[in-house]
C-alpha cells in the first residue's frame, strides 16, 4: 500500500493556493464584493484553501470576458480548437497524479478512482471531441435542381455551465470539452463543496487558451448561480443537479427563451436474472462486483445502482455472495492506494445520509450489512465516513425511491421478467440502469423495457466518452457525452439558395 | 385524535431552523421551501423567497408552516409525484452545518436545511390521509 501525502505536505505532488479568486478573462480577479469562504476537505474536515464568494457583478464580468473572446474562439479553425483540446488533454496528462491528488482531496474520493476513471476519462474526454469536431461536417439537401439548402454548424456563443461536487473535475470536463469544441466561451460555476480542483486544472492549461474562452466564477448558488441561470447574456445553459434547482433553471430560461441541458438524478435499478448464479465462473465473480459498484465513488453518482432486484430463484445465494462482497469493501483514507471507498463529499451529504439510514429502518427495511456512520481515527476523525450499506426492503418504501446519494444500496426480489421491469419502472426517474443475464435475448428485451437513458448490460459504471448519457422522466432533459452533444453547443444555420435567374412569377 | 386536538402536522420545523428562518425572513422578505429530489443535493429541501420557485399543478402544498416571530406562514411544497411516495411520513425540517448546494438561501451562512423523516403514526395517518384507503390499490 502506498500513501499519497496531502496536498501541502513537503513530499506531496500538488499543493493548493491559500486563496482562489475568480478566473475571468485569463487572469485571477478578486470579487467585487470582497468576500470569501473557507473550504474543507472532506478526507478530515479542515479547510485547506479559500474561494472567492462570487455575486451578480462577477458574473456580468465575467460575461463580458466571454463576450470578448466568444466571436474570435467560434471563427478559430476547427483544426486550432481541436489541436487546443489536444493539448489540454496531454498536459493533463503529464500531471495526472497532482491532478488525483487534487481531486482526491477536494472531494474525498479515493485515489484509486481520481487516478484511473476520473482523471483518463476526462483526458480521454477533450480527446474525443477534438476528434469529434474535426470530423463533424454539415449537409447539403437539394430541394430541387436550382435550389439548395446547406446546413452549417455555428456556435451558440456564451453559454454557462453550473457543475455539482461529485466528479468535479470530469463533470466540468462533460460540458467544457463539448462546449469548447464548438466554438463556444464559457461561464462556468463549480459546485461551493468542491470549487478548488477545477482551479489547480485551470492553472496547468491557462497558456492553452485564449483569455476569456473559460471564465470560472465561484460561489454559492443563490449568489452566484443564480445570476448566471438567469442571465439573458447566456445562449444555453446546463446544469447538473436536482430536480428543484433544475426547474428553477429551466423558469428562468423559460424568461430568456433560452434552451437547458439537466442532468438531475435517478434511482437506477440493477436487476439480477437467476441465470447469473448458473455457475461460479468469472461471471459469476463479475456480475457480484457489478452489485457492489452502489459503493463507487461513496454511492455519490447520479447513476449509483442503488436499487439491487434479484431474481427470486438465485435471491439467497447471489445476496449472500453480494454481502460478502460488499463487506470486503477496504474504507481508509482517500489517499491510499488501497482503499475502496472515501469520504462523502461534505458534512450536509453525510447528515443526509444518516437521515435516510434512519427512515429505511423505520419503514421496516433490514439491514444486511452496514448501516452507520463509520468512525475513522487519527486524522480523519473529523471526515465524512459511511459505511457501505444494503438494506432489503420494498420498493415503495423511500430508500428505494430517493437518491440517498451515499454508498447504501436497497434490495428486493422479483420473480419473473415482467416483476423485474415494473419495478424497476416503478420511479419518478430513469437515468440508469444494470441488467444481468446470461441470455442475450432476456438482456435485449430487459435494456429495451427498461425506461432509462442507459442500460449497462452485463455492465456497470462504465463512462465512455462515445455513449450517449442523460435521462427519461424526471432525470432530466438532454444528452452529455457522444458526438450528439456537440448540437447541444450548436446552431444550426441554414442557407437556402437559388442558382436560378427566374422568377416565381407572384410578383 | 381528541375532538379540540388540533389537527396534527405533515412538516415540523426545529427551533434551529426557526432561527435561520427568522434571519432569512429579515434579510430576503418572505420565504417558501419546495422539497428536492434527485441527484447531488436532492431530497433537500429548498428555501426561496417567496414566488422565486414558481409551483403549478404538479406540485403539493404539505403545510403552511408558522413560525414564531415571522409573520406569515411558510409554505412547504413538493412535487405533487414525489408526495405521492412520501406521504405515510412526517418531515422535520432541521439544519446542519454545511455548504448547501442547489439555490438555497442558507447555503452562504454555512448551514444547510435537511429534511430529517419519520413515520406518521396511526393516528397522524388517519388524520393526514383520509381519502388514502379508497385510493389504493
Amino acid at each position: 500500500m502506498a500513501r499519497y501525502a496531502a496536498p501541502g505536505q513537503s513530499e506531496a505532488k500538488m499543493s493548493y493556493q491559500s486563496r482562489y479568486d475568480h478566473w475571468i478573462g485569463g487572469e485571477y480577479v478578486a470579487p467585487h464584493r470582497g468576500q470569501y469562504f473557507e473550504n474543507p476537505s472532506p478526507v478530515t474536515g479542515q479547510t485547506f484553501t479559500e474561494i472567492a464568494r462570487g455575486t451578480a457583478e462577477d458574473v456580468e464580468r465575467a460575461l463580458d470576458a466571454a463576450h470578448g473572446a466568444a466571436p474570435a474562439w467560434g471563427r478559430t479553425p476547427v483544426a486550432q480548437r481541436a489541436d487546443i483540446l489536444n493539448k489540454i488533454a496531454d498536459r493533463m496528462q503529464e500531471h495526472l497524479e497532482q491532478l488525483a491528488v487534487a481531486e482526491t482531496w477536494e472531494n474525498g474520493k479515493p485515489i484509486r478512482e481520481t487516478l484511473a476513471a476520473d482523471l483518463p476519462l476526462a483526458i480521454d474526454h477533450f480527446r474525443y471531441f477534438a476528434g469529434a469536431i474535426r470530423a463533424q461536417e454539415g449537409s447539403i439537401s437539394e430541394v430541387d435542381e436550382d435550389t439548395v439548402a446547406y446546413h452549417f454548424h455555428e456556435p451558440l456563443g456564451v453559454v454557462g455551465q453550473i457543475i455539482p461536487w461529485n466528479f468535479p473535475i470530469l463533470m466540468a470536463v462533460w460540458k467544457l470539452a463539448p462546449a469548447l469544441a464548438a466554438g463556444n466561451a464559457v461561464v462556468l460555476k463549480p459546485a461551493e463543496q468542491t470549487p478548488a480542483s477545477i482551479h489547480y486544472l485551470m492553472s496547468l492549461i491557462a497558456d492553452l487558451l485564449p483569455p476569456g474562452v473559460v471564465n470560472i466564477v465561484n460561489g454559492f448558488g443563490v449568489e452566484a448561480g443564480r445570476p448566471l441561470a438567469s442571465s439573458a447574456r447566456v445562449a444555453k445553459v446546463a446544469f447538473t443537479g436536482e430536480t428543484t434547482t433544475g426547474r428553477l433553471i429551466m423558469q428562468y430560461a423559460s424568461e430568456n427563451l433560452k434552451p437547458v441541458t439537466l442532468e438531475l438524478g435517478g434511482k437506477s435499478a440493477n436487476v439480477f436474472f437467476d441465470d447469473v448464479s448458473g455457475a461460479d465462473d468469472e461471471f459469476f465473480d463479475k456480475a457480484l462486483e457489478g452489485f457492489t459498484m452502489f459503493a463507487l465513488n461513496q454511492g455519490e453518482v447520479c447513476t449509483c445502482p442503488s436499487r439491487a432486484l434479484i431474481q427470486i430463484g438465485h435471491y439467497r445465494r447471489f445476496l449472500d455472495a453480494a454481502i460478502a462482497r460488499t463487506e470486503k469493501i477496504v474504507q481508509g483514507h482517500p489517499l491510499d492506494t488501497e482503499t475502496m471507498i472515501g469520504a462523502q463529499a461534505s458534512n450536509d451529504q453525510l447528515e443526509k445520509i444518516l437521515a435516510y439510514l434512519e427512515i429505511g429502518r423505520q419503514e421496516g427495511a433490514k439491514v444486511l450489512t452496514g448501516g452507520h456512520r463509520a468512525e475513522l481515527e487519527g486524522e480523519l476523525a473529523g471526515g465524512y465516513y459511511v459505511q457501505p450499506t444494503i438494506f432489503q426492503g420494498s420498493n415503495h418504501m423511500r430508500i428505494f425511491q430517493e437518491e440517498i446519494f451515499g454508498p447504501v444500496v436497497s434490495v428486493a426480489p422479483f420473480s419473473d421478467f415482467d416483476e423485474a421491469i415494473k419495478i424497476a419502472n416503478d420511479s419518478l426517474y430513469g437515468l440508469g440502469a444494470g441488467v444481468w443475464t446470461r441470455d442475450i435475448n432476456t438482456a435485449y428485451r430487459a435494456g429495451r423495457a427498461i425506461q432509462a437513458g442507459r442500460v449497462w448490460t452485463n455492465c456497470y459504471h462504465a463512462y465512455p466518452a462515445h455513449a450517449a448519457f442523460g435521462g427519461y422522466k424526471q432525470s432530466g432533459i438532454g444528452r452529455e457525452n457522444h458526438k450528439m452533444m456537440l448540437d447541444h453547443y450548436q446552431q444550426t444555420k441554414n442557407l437556402l439558395v437559388s442558382y436560378s435567374p427566374k422568377k416565381l412569377g407572384f410578383f | 385524535m381528541q375532538p379540540g386536538e388540533p389537527a396534527p402536522a405533515r412538516v415540523d420545523v426545529t427551533e434551529a431552523a426557526a432561527r435561520i428562518l427568522r434571519d432569512l425572513r429579515g434579510a430576503h422578505g418572505p420565504l417558501m421551501f419546495h422539497q428536492s429530489g434527485g441527484c447531488c443535493d436532492g431530497s433537500s429541501p429548498m428555501c426561496f423567497p417567496l414566488g422565486e420557485f414558481r409551483t403549478g399543478a404538479s406540485d403539493a402544498l404539505l403545510a403552511e408552516l408558522r413560525i414564531e416571530g415571522i409573520p406569515e406562514p411558510i409554505g412547504f411544497w413538493m412535487s405533487a409525484a414525489q408526495f405521492e411516495l412520501w406521504r405515510h411520513t412526517h418531515l422535520t425540517v432541521d439544519v446542519v452545518p454545511g455548504r448547501g448546494s442547489g439555490f438555497s438561501l442558507e447555503a452562504p451562512e454555512g448551514v444547510r436545511f435537511l429534511t430529517r423523516s419519520r413515520l406518521l403514526t396511526d393516528e397522524e395517518d388517519a388524520a393526514l390521509n383520509p381519502v388514502r384507503e379508497l385510493t389504493d390499490t
